[in-house]
C-alpha cells in the first residue's frame, strides 16, 4: 500500500509544479510572466473582473411599499410562492379576517407537517440545508461558494473546455478559435457541475439549482452569447439542487442527481423525456460517475451508502460504508475498477467488477469487501520554512484517460497555514497487478490552492491535467510518459522538454510496495 | 384477428404468451385494488373500527364474489381489445377532420361502444360494492295515494351512467392521444422495477383523468339527465319518486358523497384499466432474443437475418431491430456471429443481410423525407411554380439518384412507400388505393379496417392530406405513388437502378393548364377560407405532418445504433473484414439522411423543441422522435468517425460527402 510518506517533499513556497519528465516532476520559480506564457489556454480570472449579483435574497419582495390586499388575493400569491406550507402560513398568520376553526385547523397542519419534515431531517440531516450550501456540501471542487472557477469540462474529442464561473455564467475556450462564447442563461443559477456530451461537438450539460441544461453550442457559430433558446430545460418536480451530472459514454443518455431527491434521474435529452430511478435508503444522490466503458454508474447518496448500478438492466448493488458518505470516486479507463474515497477517512478504496459486457447481468459476480489501496494520513514534512503537514480528508479522484496518473485533491485545513490542500499524484499500473506507487505533489503559486482538477481527455503525449486555483487562474500541468499499453514507436514526436531541475538524489533508491489485491 | 401466415410463429408463441400473462397479472393484482377501492369508498372518520369491520364482512359476501368475477372478466376484455389494436407506428391525423374520421371509423366506434358497455359493467360493480342507497336500480315506495310501487333509484342509475361515460371516454382520448401506441423504452429495465417505477404515475394520472371525466359527466347529466330516466322508467315501467330530490339538478348535484363515490368509483376504473394497459407495454416490449444463426434448418426462420428482412407483423419487426441494437452494443459474441462467414461458401451473408436491411431503412426515410421537403418547397410558393421549384426539384434528382448509385444492390424503390414498411398486411391490398390518395377515402368509415390498417400512415402523413389541393400536384401525386406500387407488386426488382422511372422526372414545365387550374385552386380556396368552420376542420395541425413523418422513426434509430455499434466493434472484432465492403454505402446513406433532415429541421414547424410529456398516461414519445432520430444521427457518425479517424480518408466517397465527413473528423457539426 502506498502512503505519503514515500512521496518527495512538497516544494518550498514560490516554485510551481510544471510538468512531469523523465519521471519526476519538475518545478520552476514563481515567475508570473513564465506562467503567461506556458499556453495559450492558461486562464486566469480574478475576482474583481466578474459583476457579481448584489442582491442574495430570491424575491424582491422588500424594495416595494406594503400595501393591502385582500385575504384571497394574498392566499394566491402565497399559493403561488410558497406551495401548500406557504398557504397554510398565510391562513394561519391572518388570524383577524379568517374564520377560527380554519385558522386553528391550518396552525394544527402545519405543525404537523414541521414535525414530519424535522423527523425527516433528523433521519437525513442534509435536508435542512440550503441549496447553495447544500451543493458546497457534496460538490467536487473544494469551497465552492467561494470559488472563481466553479465548474470546469474538457470536451472529450477536442482541445475545447468549458468553464464556470462565480458570476454564474459559463464561457467557452477554443485554442483553433477565437471566439469565445459565454453563456447565460436566466435559469443557469449556482453551477455545480459541467460535462460535455460524448460523441457530439456541441452539447454541454450544465447541472443547475432548479434543473438541468443542456446547451447547444455550435461550434462553426461566430456568435458570442449564444442566445438562452439554444439551451433545453430539463427540469422534473422535486429533482433540485443538480448536484451531479453524467453523460453515457455513448452519448445517448444522461443521469443528473439531486441531495434531496432519492430518484436519479436518466434523461433521454433528445426527446427531454427522463425514467426515475427510486431505490430505498440513501435519502438522495450526490455524485455520479460513469464508468468509461459505459457499464456502471457510481452513485453516492448523502448516508453511508452507495450504490454501483449496472446499466443493461439497471439494477444496482448496495455498498454500504461504515464511517461515513461516499466523498468521490472513478473509474479505470477499462471500467473494471472503481477506486472511492469516504468521508471521514483518509484511505483509497478499490472496488474491482470482473464482469465483461457480453455476460448476462445475473452471472457477474460483483466483489465482496473493497480493498484499500493508499493511506493518506497526515505526514509531516520537515522544510526549510518549517514543517508542512499533508494530507488528511480527500476532496476528489480524477484518474487519467489511460489509468496511468491518478490525481487526489487533499482538503488540508483552511485554518491551518501549514496544512495547505494540495493534490498529490500517484502513478497507477494494472498489469500484472494493481499498485499505486508515489509521483509528486503538484502545487501552484504562493496563496493559490487547488480548488478543482481534470485531466485532459486525449492528451497525446500523456496526461494533462488542467487545475483551477483559488486565485481564479486555471493551469494545465502536462506529464510527459510513454504508456505501458502503447508501443514505443512515436518517440521522436514527444515535444521538447524544459530543462530539467536538481533532483533530490534521497528519493531514488527509496522501496516501494505494493499490495495484493485479495 | 392476424394474419396467419409464415412470420405468425411469432405472434403465436410470443405475442400471445405475453399477453395472456399481462392479462393474467392484471386479473392477479384486481383482488387488493379492489380492497383499497372498498376501503376507500367505507372509510368514515368517526368509525374507523367499524369501517373495517364492514369491508372484511363485504369483501367476503357471495355478491363480491360475483363482482369479482364480473370485475375480471371485463379486465381481460379490456386486455384482448388492447392486443387487437395496439400499434407500434402511432397514427397522427394531420388535421381535424382527419381525427374525426378516425373517431368516427366502425372499427374505433365498436371500441368505444365496448368500452362503454364495460364501463357500465364495473359501474354497476361499483354501486354494488358502495352499497347503502346506491345498491339497486328500484325500490318499493308508497306513492302519494298511499299505493306501493317501485320506485327509480337514481342514484343507481347514475352510477351506471357514469361507468358508462367514463368507458367511452377514456375510448375517444384514447384515440386523441394515441393510447394504444406501444413505445419501446431507451432505458431497459426488469419487469418488475418497471411497474414498480410505473405505478405511482398509474395512480396519479387515473386520479386526475376520473376528476376530469366526471366534471364532464356531470355538466352532460344535468342537461341531458332526464332522457335516460324517463327511458328507464318508460321500459321498467318504474316511477319517479316525487318525495326525493332528482339528480338533475344543482342542488340534487351538489351531494358532495354523492361525487366522491362517483369520483372514487371512476378512478378504480381507470385505474385497473391502465394497469392492463401497462402491464401489457411492459410485457410486449420486454427484449426478445432471437439467435443470430440457427442450429437447425427447422428453426432458420426464426433467425435474426430472417426476421429482420419481414414486414409482416410490425412488432416483430420492431422487436428484431431492437435486439440488433442491443446485440450489436453489448455482446461480443452474438456480434461475432453477425461478422462471420458461410460455412459452405464463405460469404458474410448475416452481416450482408443486416446492414442491407438497415441502410434499406435509412433510404426509405431519406427518400421520405426528400418527397416531402419537395412537396412542402412546391406549395409554399403556390404561384410561381416556375424557375425556383425547378432549381429544387432538379437538385433533388441528384440527391436521389446519388442515393440509387449507393443503394444499387437493392432497389430503394422497394422501401419507398411508408406503406411498405408499415403495412401489417402488404399482401393484403396488391391493388392499394395508395395510386390516388383522393378518390379513395381512406378516412371515410367504410374502409375496411385491414385497409385503414395498412395506409393509416399513409394518408396522415402525406402532405396532401386535409388541404385543398392543387391539381397539379394532384396529378403528380399518384405517379410518385404508383411507381412504387407497381414495383411493389410485381415483386421484381428492376434490373437497375437508372431505368426505374424516376417520379422526379416527372413535374416538367407547368403548362398552360396547370396554371388556369392553379388560378382556379386559389379562387376556391380563398371563397373556403371564409367558411370558419370548414377551415377550423381542415386546417393541418402544427407539427402534425412532421410527426407522422418520423412516426416509425423508432425503427430508424435502432437501424443507426446498430449499425454505427457494429461498424466501431468491426475494428477490432471484424476479422474477415466484412465490413469494410459496406462501409462506404453506410456513411454515404447515414450523410445523405443527415442532409435530409437537417433541411427538414429548417422548414417551420419541424424545428420547434420537443414539449414536455406532462404526467399521463399516452405515450409522447411519438411526439419527439424525430429529435431523438436527429441526435442518435449524429452520434452515429461521430462513433464512426471517431473509431476509424484518418482511416476514412482512404474510404471511397463522393467530394461533397467527403468535405461533410471532414467536418465530422473535426467535430465542427
Amino acid at each position: 500500500m502506498c502512503s505519503l510518506a514515500l512521496f518527495p517533499p512538497p516544494l518550498p513556497p514560490g516554485q510551481t509544479t510544471l510538468c512531469e519528465s523523465n519521471n519526476e516532476l519538475l518545478s520552476g520559480a514563481n515567475n508570473s510572466e513564465d506562467a503567461q506564457d506556458s499556453g495559450p489556454l492558461s486562464l486566469h480570472f480574478p475576482r474583481e473582473s466578474l459583476k457579481l449579483h448584489s442582491r442574495t435574497e430570491s424575491s424582491s419582495k422588500a424594495a416595494f411599499l406594503d400595501h393591502s390586499e385582500t385575504l384571497w388575493m394574498r392566499s394566491a400569491a402565497a399559493w403561488r410562492d410558497g406551495g401548500f406550507t406557504g398557504l397554510l402560513n398565510e391562513v394561519t398568520t391572518s388570524h383577524a379576517e379568517v374564520p377560527k376553526w380554519l385558522s386553528v385547523t391550518s396552525g394544527c397542519i402545519l405543525a404537523l407537517l414541521r414535525w414530519v419534515s424535522s423527523f425527516h431531517g433528523s433521519l437525513y440531516p442534509h435536508v435542512t440545508l440550503s441549496s447553495e450550501d447544500m451543493i458546497a456540501e457534496f460538490s467536487q471542487v473544494l469551497n465552492w461558494p467561494d470559488c472563481v472557477v466553479r465548474a470546469f469540462a474538457w470536451h472529450p474529442h477536442t482541445d475545447k473546455f468549458a468553464v464556470a464561473l462565480l458570476d454564474d455564467s459559463i464561457k467557452i475556450y477554443n485554442p483553433k478559435s477565437a471566439i469565445s462564447p459565454t453563456l447565460k442563461h436566466r435559469l443557469q443559477r449556482n453551477v455545480a457541475a459541467v460535462q460535455w456530451k460524448p460523441l457530439c461537438a456541441s452539447a454541454l450539460a450544465v447541472a443547475c439549482q432548479n434543473c438541468v441544461l443542456v446547451w447547444n453550442v455550435d461550434p462553426c457559430s461566430l456568435s458570442t452569447r449564444p442566445s438562452s433558446g439554444c439551451a433545453q430545460v430539463l427540469s422534473h418536480p422535486g429533482h433540485s439542487p443538480v448536484t451531479s451530472i453524467a453523460w453515457s459514454p455513448s452519448g445517448s443518455l444522461l443521469v443528473s442527481a439531486s441531495p434531496l431527491d432519492t430518484a436519479m434521474m436518466v434523461w433521454d435529452v433528445a426527446a427531454e423525456s427522463c425514467v426515475p430511478l427510486q431505490r430505498v435508503g440513501g435519502g438522495g444522490v450526490t455524485f455520479l460517475s460513469w464508468s468509461p466503458d459505459g457499464s456502471h454508474i457510481l452513485a453516492c447518496t448523502p448516508s453511508a451508502l452507495f450504490r454501483v448500478w449496472e446499466t443493461r438492466m439497471w439494477t444496482c448493488e448496495r455498498w454500504p460504508c461504515i464511517k461515513g458518505r461516499c466523498q468521490s470516486g472513478c473509474w479505470s479507463p477499462d471500467g473494471s475498477r472503481l477506486l472511492f474515497t469516504v468521508q471521514g477517512e483518509m484511505v483509497i478504496y478499490a472496488l474491482t467488477f470482473s464482469g465483461s459486457p457480453g455476460v448476462p447481468p445475473s452471472m457477474v459476480k460483483g466483489p465482496q469487501t473493497a480493498v484499500v489501496v493508499a493511506d493518506l494520513s497526515e505526514t509531516t514534512f520537515n522544510g526549510p520554512d518549517g514543517d508542512i503537514i499533508v494530507g488528511g480528508e480527500i476532496q476528489s479522484l480524477s484518474w487519467d484517460p489511460r489509468g496511468e496518473r491518478l490525481a487526489v485533491l487533499l482538503k488540508g485545513d483552511p485554518q491551518a497555514a501549514n496544512r495547505p490542500a494540495i493534490i498529490a499524484v500517484f502513478k497507477t499500473r494494472a498489469n500484472p497487478i494493481f499498485e499505486l506507487l508515489p509521483c509528486g505533489f503538484v502545487q501552484g503559486e504562493l496563496g493559490a490552492e487547488a480548488r478543482l482538477m481534470e485531466f485532459h481527455p486525449n492528451f497525446q503525449h500523456g496526461a494533462l491535467l488542467t487545475v483551477c486555483w483559488s486565485s481564479g487562474k486555471i493551469t494545465h500541468i502536462p506529464f510527459y510518459f510513454l504508456s505501458s499499453g502503447v508501443s514505443h514507436v512515436d518517440l521522436s514526436r514527444s515535444p521538447p522538454l524544459p530543462h530539467p531541475h536538481e533532483r533530490p538524489a534521497d528519493f531514488a533508491n527509496q522501496s516501494l510496495f505494493t499490495e495484493l489485491i485479495s | 384477428m392476424f394474419p396467419s401466415e409464415t412470420s405468425c410463429w411469432f405472434i403465436r408463441k410470443v405475442i400471445w404468451w405475453r399477453a395472456a400473462a399481462s392479462i393474467a397479472w392484471s386479473v392477479l393484482l384486481l383482488p387488493p385494488t379492489t380492497a383499497v377501492f372498498v376501503i376507500l369508498s367505507k372509510f368514515s372518520f368517526l368509525h374507523p373500527i367499524q369501517t373495517v369491520s364492514d369491508c372484511l364482512s363485504l369483501l367476503m359476501s357471495a355478491n363480491s364474489i360475483f363482482s369479482f368475477i364480473l370485475l375480471g372478466g371485463v379486465v381481460i376484455m379490456v386486455g384482448f381489445l388492447i392486443l387487437e389494436y395496439y400499434t407500434v407506428i402511432p397514427t397522427i391525423a394531420c388535421s381535424k377532420i382527419a381525427l374525426l374520421g378516425q373517431l368516427l371509423h366502425p372499427r374505433q366506434v365498436v371500441n368505444s361502444l365496448a368500452h362503454g358497455l364495460m364501463g357500465m359493467i364495473v359501474g354497476w360493480c361499483c354501486a354494488v360494492t358502495v352499497g347503502h342507497r346506491y345498491e339497486t336500480l328500484g325500490y318499493p315506495a308508497r306513492s302519494s295515494d298511499g299505493h306501493p310501487q317501485m320506485c327509480l333509484n337514481e342514484y343507481h342509475l347514475v352510477f351506471l351512467l357514469a361507468g358508462a361515460f367514463v368507458g367511452f371516454s377514456h375510448s375517444l382520448l384514447g384515440v386523441i392521444h394515441n393510447i394504444n401506441y406501444v413505445y419501446f423504452h431507451t432505458v431497459q429495465q426488469y419487469k418488475y422495477l418497471h411497474f414498480k417505477g410505473s405505478l405511482p404515475l398509474v395512480v396519479k394520472c387515473s386520479a386526475i383523468q376520473a376528476f376530469y371525466s366526471m366534471r364532464n359527466f356531470i355538466v352532460v347529466y344535468f342537461f341531458l339527465g332526464y332522457i335516460p330516466k324517463t327511458w328507464i322508467c318508460k321500459t321498467l315501467t318504474l316511477h319517479l319518486d316525487s318525495s326525493v330530490h332528482p339528480l338533475d339538478s344543482i342542488a340534487g348535484l351538489l351531494d358532495l358523497s354523492l361525487l366522491y363515490h362517483l369520483w372514487i368509483s371512476a378512478t378504480f376504473l381507470l385505474f385497473t384499466w391502465y394497469i392492463t394497459l401497462l402491464l401489457f407495454r411492459i410485457f410486449v416490449t420486454e427484449v426478445y432474443s432471437f439467435p443470430v444463426k440457427s442450429t437447425f434448418t427447422d428453426d432458420s426462420h426464426q433467425c435474426l437475418p430472417k426476421v429482420l428482412t419481414d414486414n409482416q407483423p410490425m412488432i416483430l419487426k420492431f422487436l428484431a431491430l431492437q435486439d440488433l441494437a442491443l446485440l450489436s452494443k453489448h455482446s461480443p459474441s452474438r456480434r461475432s456471429e453477425v461478422f462471420s462467414l458461410s460455412q459452405p461458401g464463405g460469404h458474410p451473408h448475416n452481416w450482408n443481410t443486416v446492414s442491407k436491411e438497415c441502410l434499406a431503412l435509412l433510404a426509405d426515410l431519406t427518400q421520405r423525407l426528400v418527397a416531402y421537403h419537395e412537396t412542402v418547397a412546391t406549395n409554399g410558393r403556390a404561384k410561381s411554380l416556375s424557375s425556383g421549384s425547378e432549381r429544387k426539384t432538379s437538385s433533388e434528382t441528384s440527391a436521389t439518384s446519388g442515393t440509387e448509385d449507393l443503394m444499387s444492390p437493392r432497389p430503394t424503390f422497394l422501401m419507398k412507400t411508408p406503406a411498405s414498411i408499415f403495412a401489417r398486411s402488404v399482401a393484403r391490398g396488391p391493388h392499394s388505393p395508395l395510386t390516388s390518395p383522393f378518390t379513395s377515402d381512406l378516412d371515410s368509415p367504410f374502409a375496411s379496417p385491414a385497409l385503414r390498417r395498412l395506409t393509416a400512415p399513409v394518408d396522415q402523413c402525406s402532405p396532401w392530406h386535409g388541404s385543398i389541393q392543387s391539381p397539379h400536384i394532384m396529378r403528380r401525386g399518384p405517379q410518385l405513388w404508383s411507381t412504387s406500387t407497381e414495383s411493389h407488386a410485381n415483386g421484381s426488382p428492376p434490373p437497375s437502378p437508372a431505368s426505374v422511372p424516376s417520379p422526379k422526372q416527372e413535374p416538367a414545365k407547368p403548362s398552360f393548364l396547370a396554371q388556369f387550374l392553379q388560378n382556379r385552386k386559389e379562387q376556391v380556396k380563398n371563397f373556403m377560407a371564409k367558411r370558419v368552420l370548414i377551415m377550423y376542420l381542415f386546417n393541418k395541425l402544427p407539427e402534425a405532418s412532421s410527426q407522422a413523418l418520423f412516426a416509425d422513426s423508432q425503427a430508424h434509430i435502432w437501424a443507426l445504433e446498430a449499425l454505427s455499434y457494429l461498424v466501431q466493434a468491426s475494428f477490432t472484432e471484424d476479422q474477415f473484414g466484412v465490413v469494410q465492403t459496406t462501409l462506404p454505402s453506410i456513411l454515404s446513406s447515414m450523410l445523405h439522411l443527415q442532409e435530409a433532415v437537417d433541411r427538414h429541421f429548417k422548414l417551420p414547424h419541424a424545428s420547434s423543441k420537443p414539449v414536455r410529456s406532462t404526467n399521463s398516461m399516452e405515450d409522447f414519445a411519438f411526439k419527439t422522435l424525430r429529435f431523438a432520430l436527429r441526435a442518435t444521427l449524429k452520434t452515429s457518425i461521430y462513433r464512426i468517425t471517431t473509431t476509424f479517424g484518418s482511416h476514412l480518408n482512404a474510404v471511397q466517397m463522393s467530394g461533397e460527402h467527403r468535405k461533410r465527413l471532414q467536418q465530422f473528423l473535426e467535430f465542427k457539426e
